[in-house]
């Protein structure tokens, strides 16, 4: 395998967070590696610090040592605005709440990435572009028709597709998933988990965190995170 | 654009923004109301004072009076930047009316009725003789007898609605008024001879000036009669002031510099004469200087309600800031989520600034034209409630004014608006700061929702 297969490493990632006079040691020295185009599921137990890798792998957060490197450049080095530019270009986020904004139609939601990264002038001149983009990508999530709703008229199903089709607005290259399917019945579940598979055909790249053991053998790779290390 | 969007979807959802507005648009409301009105009020007892005193006032606090007015006023005429030039003089009196036996304490001010509307709005002031002010001191039911002008409280008490109740003619009333003659070194010019002059003068018309005390203290008497009264006619004739009206393309400043350059000059040639030293006790005023006591007192007051209107700001900052503190609160979620798509600390300082800025625009905007169109129905308001509760702002038989003063001054309006718009930036700083400090993994976390 060639070294520029890996879109993503993550070498002694470590990380802990304060509890009042406690340290609670999350990440104790994490190193992965995700192939471009691979489908990885990342399962372990709740607390096992799989949301906040996932975290770190998308520059949401910083490790407290470690180094993070998408396409072989260290996140670690990157300016505020150069993290900012990562997390609008290159990833896209699937949360287990859907995160998605109440005041802004299903619409909105989807190009609501397309709008961060452009000024007023900007977003005048590649509207168009950006309403069709955002357009089809409901078409292709079918919520063709809920296009104009709110997020509060859909069901969990149709939120999480929502956020995927935000997730996927700007065509990032990777696509992190942190308990995509946490919130939803098991039908519309494996619903999602369809729509991961089939994206992941299209050559998306998915790192996705879940508790769920049989979720997680959709994927094409699952390591598991034991006690903040992989084990 | 998203910032754009989500601020004004923010402000429409949001009903607590809906407070946030309403207390911005009430402070901006009560801010412009009261600034009109005491603005107005300021600015129109000036333009009184200023119609009343003319431009430039060159006189003496002294009883006694000056000498050579008469030569200082040609030297006067002679200029090319002088309009109107009149001599008066000050004093105080006692006056009884004709079969009364009550005597009251009055100021008096002999001048001439057509040199003293030159210099100032005096012959605006009359009643009776408006159109014609060389007849202020002309009885119309008698024309020889010697009249008398009183300021309109003191002839005329106002009725139960708070007006006064004009007559078509002036009423034959006799008034005697004694005054205490004084020499040129101050002493009583009679004394041992009964010491006090006394004339009957006859009401020939009411002056109505608009300064409550002078309305209300003033008598004026036909110069030389007062000159006579007050012992200073005689071979060197003394008056206590001299009051100037400048060109109109003449600034207030520089007119007054050069009546003092001159004053300087006169004094000069006079060193030495008979009675000069008068002339030492002269000073050279501009109608503001002159009138400084009176208007400094209102202008504090202004001053004062200035400084409670910034606290009505603090406030509205204060309620800014509970209210974008909770918005943002509750918003920490969408925080972030835009964080997780790239968006910066920057872009959501300035949304949620935005949002704040959308407060006090909207605010403002409410508050301007629900202040604007109380205004215009002031008066009317004002009245209704004497009509209806006999409640009257102020006071008339106190406060010198007609209707309350209503023009929005543009001036005042863009500093309201632009003061309400960055106290509402202002008490969103703190939150917007927070906001934007926020960590996205803190706000998206299960445990947050």
């Amino acid at each position: 395998m060639g070294k520029d297969d890996f879109i993503l490493k993550s070498e002694g990632v470590y990380k802990s967070y304060r509890m009042g006079a406690t340290e609670v040691k999350v990440l104790k020295g994490v190193d992965l590696a995700v192939k471009k185009g691979e489908f990885l599921a990342i399962v372990g137990a709740s607390g096992s610090g799989k949301s906040t890798l996932l975290h770190i792998l998308g520059a949401l957060d910083r490790p407290d040592k470690g180094v993070v490197k998408f396409e072989g450049r260290d996140l670690n080095r990157h300016s505020s605005s150069e993290l900012n530019r990562f997390r609008n270009k290159m990833v896209g986020f699937v949360f287990q709440f859907y995160h998605l904004l109440d005041e802004l139609s299903v619409l909105e939601n989807v190009y609501l990435p397309a709008m961060a990264s452009r000024s007023v002038v900007g977003w005048l001149v590649s509207r168009r572009w950006a309403k069709s983009r955002a357009r089809q990508l409901l078409t292709q999530l079918g919520l063709h028709e809920r296009a104009n709703h709110k997020p509060y008229q859909l069901s969990g199903g149709e939120r999480q597709r929502v956020a995927i089709g935000r997730a996927l607005m700007n065509e990032p290259r990777l696509l992190l998933a942190d308990e995509p399917t946490g919130n939803l019945d098991s039908a519309t579940g494996n619903g999602i988990i369809t729509i991961f598979e089939q994206l992941n055909k299209a050559g998306q790249t998915i790192v996705m965190v879940t508790h769920d053991e049989r979720i997680a053998q959709k994927a094409g790779r699952i390591i598991t995170l034991t006690d903040g290390k992989i084990a | 654009m998203y910032k754009i969007i989500l601020a004004i979807r923010y402000l429409i959802k949001r009903r607590i923004t809906y407070f946030a507005v309403l207390a911005v648009a009430l402070c901006v409301f009560i801010v412009v109301v009261v600034m009109t009105v005491m603005t107005g009020l300021v600015s129109d007892f000036k333009q009184k004072n200023r119609d009343f005193v003319g431009d430039c006032i060159v006189g003496t606090e002294s009883l006694v009076g000056f000498t050579y007015y008469k030569d200082f006023m040609t030297m006067m005429e002679e200029t090319d930047f002088i309009e109107g030039v009149s001599p008066v003089i000050k004093s105080y009196a006692l006056i009884s009316r004709a079969g009364s036996q009550h005597c009251y304490g009055v100021e008096i001010m002999g001048l001439d009725p057509v040199r003293h509307s030159q210099a100032t709005s005096f012959g605006q002031t009359l009643y009776y003789r408006k159109a014609d002010a060389a007849k202020a001191f002309v009885p119309t039911y008698d024309p020889n007898l010697p009249g008398c002008v009183l300021g309109i409280d003191l002839a005329l008490p106002r009725d139960s609605n708070s007006s006064y109740p004009y007559a078509v003619s002036p009423a034959e009333i006799g008034y005697s008024i004694s005054c205490f003659p004084l020499t040129a070194k101050g002493a009583l010019a009679k004394a041992g001879l009964g010491e006090i002059n006394t004339q009957t003068f006859y009401f020939s018309d009411h002056s109505q000036s608009g300064l409550a005390r002078e309305d209300s203290s003033l008598v004026y008497l036909p110069f030389e009669q007062a000159q006579l009264l007050c012992g200073m006619a005689g071979p060197l004739e003394r008056a206590n002031a001299v009051h100037i009206k400048f060109k109109p393309n003449l600034k207030l400043n520089a007119g007054c510099e050069k009546v003092a350059s001159l004053w300087q000059m006169f004094k000069q040639q006079k060193a030495g004469e008979e009675q000069a030293d008068l002339l030492d006790t002269v000073t050279v005023q501009s109608w503001k200087d002159y009138r400084r006591a009176f208007i400094a007192a209102m202008e504090k007051e202004q001053t004062m309600m200035t400084v409670m209107f910034a606290f009505v700001g603090i406030t509205t900052v204060f309620i800014v800031f509970v209210v974008l503190y909770m918005i943002i609160s509750h918003k920490s979620k969408d925080i972030g989520i835009l964080k997780s798509v790239g968006v910066s600390n920057a872009d959501i300082v300035e949304l949620f600034s935005g949002f704040a800025f959308l407060i006090g625009f909207l605010g403002s905007g409410v508050g301007l034209s629900a202040g604007w169109l109380f205004l215009i129905r002031i008066n009317r308001i004002e009245k209704w409630l004497f009509e209806h509760f006999d409640f009257q702002l102020w006071d008339r038989t106190i406060y010198a004014i007609g209707d309350i003063p209503n023009q929005v001054s543009p001036k005042v309006l863009v500093v309201i608006v632009i003061s309400a718009i960055v106290a509402c930036l202002a008490g969103a700083l703190v939150p917007c700061w927070q906001a934007a400090k926020s960590k996205p993994i803190e706000t998206l976390q299960v445990n947050q929702l």
